[in-house]
């Protein structure tokens, strides 16, 4: 373990805007721990987040940052992997900003299948808009604006990622800080999109799914084939008791940036890349024709 | 017969209009006969107005031969090919009584006088009615006394690459049946070909480019530094995706089709976040959805690139015809203050230079540039004479990083700081849609919130400096000047040649924001001003008035989906002087 070099990612001077209490605050941990017994260093990351106090994480992580907008972080973290596959990149942001308002990203950025770790903290609930229904609140779920409760189904989004053959797909809950801190390593080290659905307590508008909820509400897998889709599916959509864990695994799968001949071709990175002059003069030249 | 042909002569070109069904393959008879047309030694131009569909419809091209430079379409056809029933129809209010139509008389079914060919039965006689279209372009080539030797060359090279070599023989034969028949028409004194003494050859023409406006904006594009792009395919804008697509092996261009225009966006700030020099292509519906991704490159100053080819709206309009309706939209779209450049060229060469421009200046101001083009330009071309590489390696404005870098670094000249990029240096790159301190972190702080609205638009200072000074068409001493923007610059400059007037001139502006300041002298010195644009409120004339305080009363607008045309445009032209009589 290297809880010291921890302190490496840490961004002084500046206090997390987060509630006392909140998930938050493990999360961030867990991927500053995660980020040190990588021994990765601050110049080859980049965390890309979009808006909500999820998306907030970067601001107090000592990394590159590209904090745009709600629910798009997943687009920009695609397009900075594949014009520089040296760096690590990070997507991070809450459930309503990666499976509501960036649903659509979500399903395509599988498809894409980018070497890069989507971290969704799940509380399933609107914090920094104040206690509305997030896709991932159960039915019956009461809030300001959902006044009878929420009537739609919730987004299973481990399920939803491993019927698209997502490379990787894991579940954890922030109260279980070293397998978080394990798990978040494994899918920065997978060659591949990798999904963690990190759930959370929110301690100020979520008082059904609390912190001794989650506890009593989730189990970690055990002697589950990451390798066997169906399976990971028929564990995904388990009800009760929830399981947490690495539920699907797909290695071999090639990444966007290797399928991109850009990469093939030339290795120097993008902004020291010259035009083929020669090719555009004969380019030009076909059109007299 | 003989007067058809003096009254073309009188307008020193022909005009052919090829028209039919969407699937009838008339493309492919404007692609071939310019191109062998032009290697005979004419000036061409060509453009096309068609249906949104795949198959069926009407659709027509029109294409222009001349000995001189030719680059505007007119409404007045010499001769037209009909290639199923209802094109006399479509075309019907631009028949005059002189033209010669030639075409299939029985499957026409017409009361207009038809000169019979049976391209069909032709084709037939060869082995398959597809032939129909080789054999229209040979007759065409025919009557034009293009070069028949050029012509069988260019077909060989055109169907060798992807055809059998049974269907490459087939269709020389096809072309050279038109041929022939053409010298029928010509001996039987139906057409009569040698009295179109103003069509000169000249062999300075056979090295000029054929080459429409999507093109130009791919090659643009290249030669400006370009190596991403993410865009969602939308009539008209999908051209440039496509060439940049089918060249992207060549210049090691990342193409990215999106799953919608947001995300093409967001992928093109990331890319420009990383190293990249991005561009999205897009049209009106599709750069709606973009808006707050602009407004994120606003905010965390990203550079951008937007090429937005305009199509009449609101909302799906006519999906595959022209206007010019999406300034205002460009001008304001994205919330809150931050500074942009719209260009807007004029004709290919400066949609080649303008591309270039926009990738220099949004990688310099670290801003989005627009490049505004629209259907007719899209899918119009002309003879030009080249078109020039860079010489200079392209350059960045990108820094190496040290431990201490700030990326939005107060106290730099007109607001600029220096841009660094993640892993080039030491330094941490921090950008956040939010506004941010000198570190990119999240801020409320007031005073650190004014003084980064002043520094973001602080670069207005630079932007009008630079911009790029209207160009001024005809005497320096006019009288009546026509103000137009963006691709109606050769169609008024036409429409003024045909008029012949001493005391008119055209301002052509190929940057409409921020306006240079130099053009309130070209507009103070008239007696008279029109604009011409190919919209509905003048949204042009408006953004002038705003930037001068000059009003211009006179405006020739045109809604209907369709490009001006340089005849109609020249009449209208006079009408409107003469109603004002001198007024501004």
């Amino acid at each position: 373990m290297k809880e010291k070099d921890a302190i490496n990612f840490k961004q002084k001077g500046i206090k997390p805007a987060w509630c006392p209490g909140c998930g938050n605050f493990l999360i961030l941990k867990a991927l500053q721990q995660a980020l040190a017994e990588l021994s990765l260093k601050p110049q080859q990351v980049v965390v890309v987040s979009g808006i909500g106090q999820a998306a907030k994480t970067p601001q107090y992580l000592n990394v590159h940052m590209f904090n745009g907008l709600h629910g798009r972080a997943l687009p920009p973290a695609t397009a900075i992997k594949a014009c520089n596959p040296l760096l690590t990149v990070i997507a991070e942001g809450g459930d309503g900003d990666m499976y509501g308002e960036g649903g659509n990203h979500f399903l395509h950025t599988i498809r894409r299948n980018p070497d890069l770790t989507h971290l969704v903290h799940n509380n399933m609930v609107y914090g920094l808009t104040k206690g509305q229904a997030s896709p991932t609140s159960e039915p019956g779920f009461k809030t300001p604006v959902q006044v009878d409760g929420v009537i739609s189904e919730p987004i299973n989004p481990v399920a939803l990622a491993i019927s698209l053959d997502a490379s990787f797909v894991a579940r954890t809950f922030c109260g279980n800080l070293e397998q978080t801190v394990e798990i978040i390593k494994k899918a920065i080290r997978h060659p591949g999109y990798a999904l963690v659905d990190i759930f959370q307590p929110c301690v100020t508008f979520n008082k059904i799914n609390t912190f001794k909820w989650f506890q009593e509400h989730t189990y970690f897998l055990e002697g589950h084939d990451v390798h066997d889709r169906n399976q990971a599916f028929l564990r995904a959509t388990e009800t009760g008791k929830l399981p947490l864990g690495i539920f699907y695994q797909h290695e071999k799968k090639k990444t966007f940036e290797q399928k991109l001949t850009v990469h093939q071709e030339q290795k120097t990175p993008f902004l020291s890349r010259s035009i083929n002059r020669e090719r555009l003069e004969e380019l030009i030249k076909t059109r007299q024709f | 017969m003989k007067k058809v042909i003096s009254q073309i002569t009188l307008e020193q070109d022909i005009s052919i209009v090829l028209c039919g069904e969407a699937g009838q393959g008339i493309q492919t008879v404007e692609q071939l006969l310019t191109r062998m047309l032009k290697l005979s030694g004419y000036y061409v131009f060509a453009t096309k107005e068609y249906m949104s569909r795949v198959r069926g419809g009407s659709n027509s091209t029109q294409i222009r031969v001349s000995s001189k430079p030719i680059q505007a379409p007119v409404s007045r056809i010499d001769l037209l090919i009909p290639l199923d029933k209802e094109a006399i129809n479509h075309v019907s209010s631009r028949l005059g009584e002189r033209i010669i139509i030639i075409g299939d008389q029985e499957k026409l079914d017409t009361d207009k006088k038809v000169i019979n060919v049976s391209f069909l039965k032709m084709a037939q006689e060869i082995g398959k009615a597809i032939y129909a279209n080789i054999i229209a372009v040979g007759l065409l080539l025919g009557l034009l006394e293009g070069d028949i030797k050029a012509g069988r060359v260019f077909l060989k090279d055109y169907f060798t690459q992807k055809k059998k070599e049974e269907f490459v023989a087939d269709n020389i034969k096809a072309l050279e049946r038109g041929y022939q028949e053409a010298k029928r028409l010509i001996e039987e004194n139906l057409v009569q070909v040698g009295s179109f003494p103003h069509l000169k050859k000249s062999s300075k023409v056979e090295n000029n480019l054929l080459l429409n406006g999507a093109e130009a904006i791919g090659l643009g594009a290249i030669a400006g530094g370009c190596n991403f792009i993410s865009s969602y395919p939308m009539s008209p804008s999908t051209g440039v995706l496509v060439f940049l697509a089918q060249y992207a092996h060549d210049f090691n261009i990342i193409v990215e089709q999106a799953e919608d225009e947001i995300s093409a966006i967001n992928m093109a700030i990331g890319a420009w976040y990383a190293g990249a020099r991005a561009m999205v292509t897009t049209s009106g519906g599709g750069f709606s959805l973009m808006t707050e991704g602009l407004s994120l490159a606003g905010m965390i100053e990203s550079p951008l690139v937007i090429h937005l080819a305009q199509r009449p709206g609101p909302a799906t309009g006519l999906p595959t015809r022209t206007e010019q309706g999406d300034l205002h939209l460009a001008l304001y779209a994205g919330h809150g203050e931050f500074p942009r450049i719209i260009l807007a060229p004029g004709n290919i060469e400066e949609a080649y230079q303008l591309m270039q421009k926009a990738f220099y200046w949004a990688d310099q101001f670290q801003i989005p540039v627009f490049i505004l083009t629209d259907q007719y330009t899209m899918d119009t071309y002309y003879n030009i004479e080249r078109l020039s590489v860079p010489q200079e390696e392209t350059v960045r404005f990108i820094i190496k990083t040290d431990y201490d870098y700030q990326r939005y670094k107060l106290g730099g000249k007109d607001g600029l700081s220096p841009r660094g990029i993640p892993g080039f240096g030491e330094g941490l790159v921090r950008v956040d849609s939010d506004e941010h301190d000198e570190m990119g972190l999240i801020t409320e702080d007031m005073s650190i919130r004014n003084r980064m609205v002043e520094k973001r638009n602080a670069k207005w200072h630079q932007l009008k400096k630079e911009a790029l000074i209207p160009t001024l068409t005809g005497t320096k001493d006019y009288r009546v000047l026509c103000v137009g923007w963006g691709s109606t610059y050769y169609i008024i400059k036409e429409a003024l040649d045909r008029l012949d007037k001493p005391d008119m001139a055209l301002l052509h502006f190929q940057q409409v924001y921020p306006i240079s300041e130099t053009s309130i002298d070209f507009l103070k010195r008239a007696k008279q001003i029109i604009s011409i644009e190919n919209n509905y409120s003048g949204q042009f004339s408006q953004l002038l008035e705003m930037q001068t305080g000059i009003s211009i009363r006179s405006r020739i607008l045109k809604y209907d989906g369709l490009p001006f045309y340089a005849d109609e445009l020249a009449e209208e032209i006079k009408d409107v002087i003469e109603e004002n009589g001198g007024q501004k």
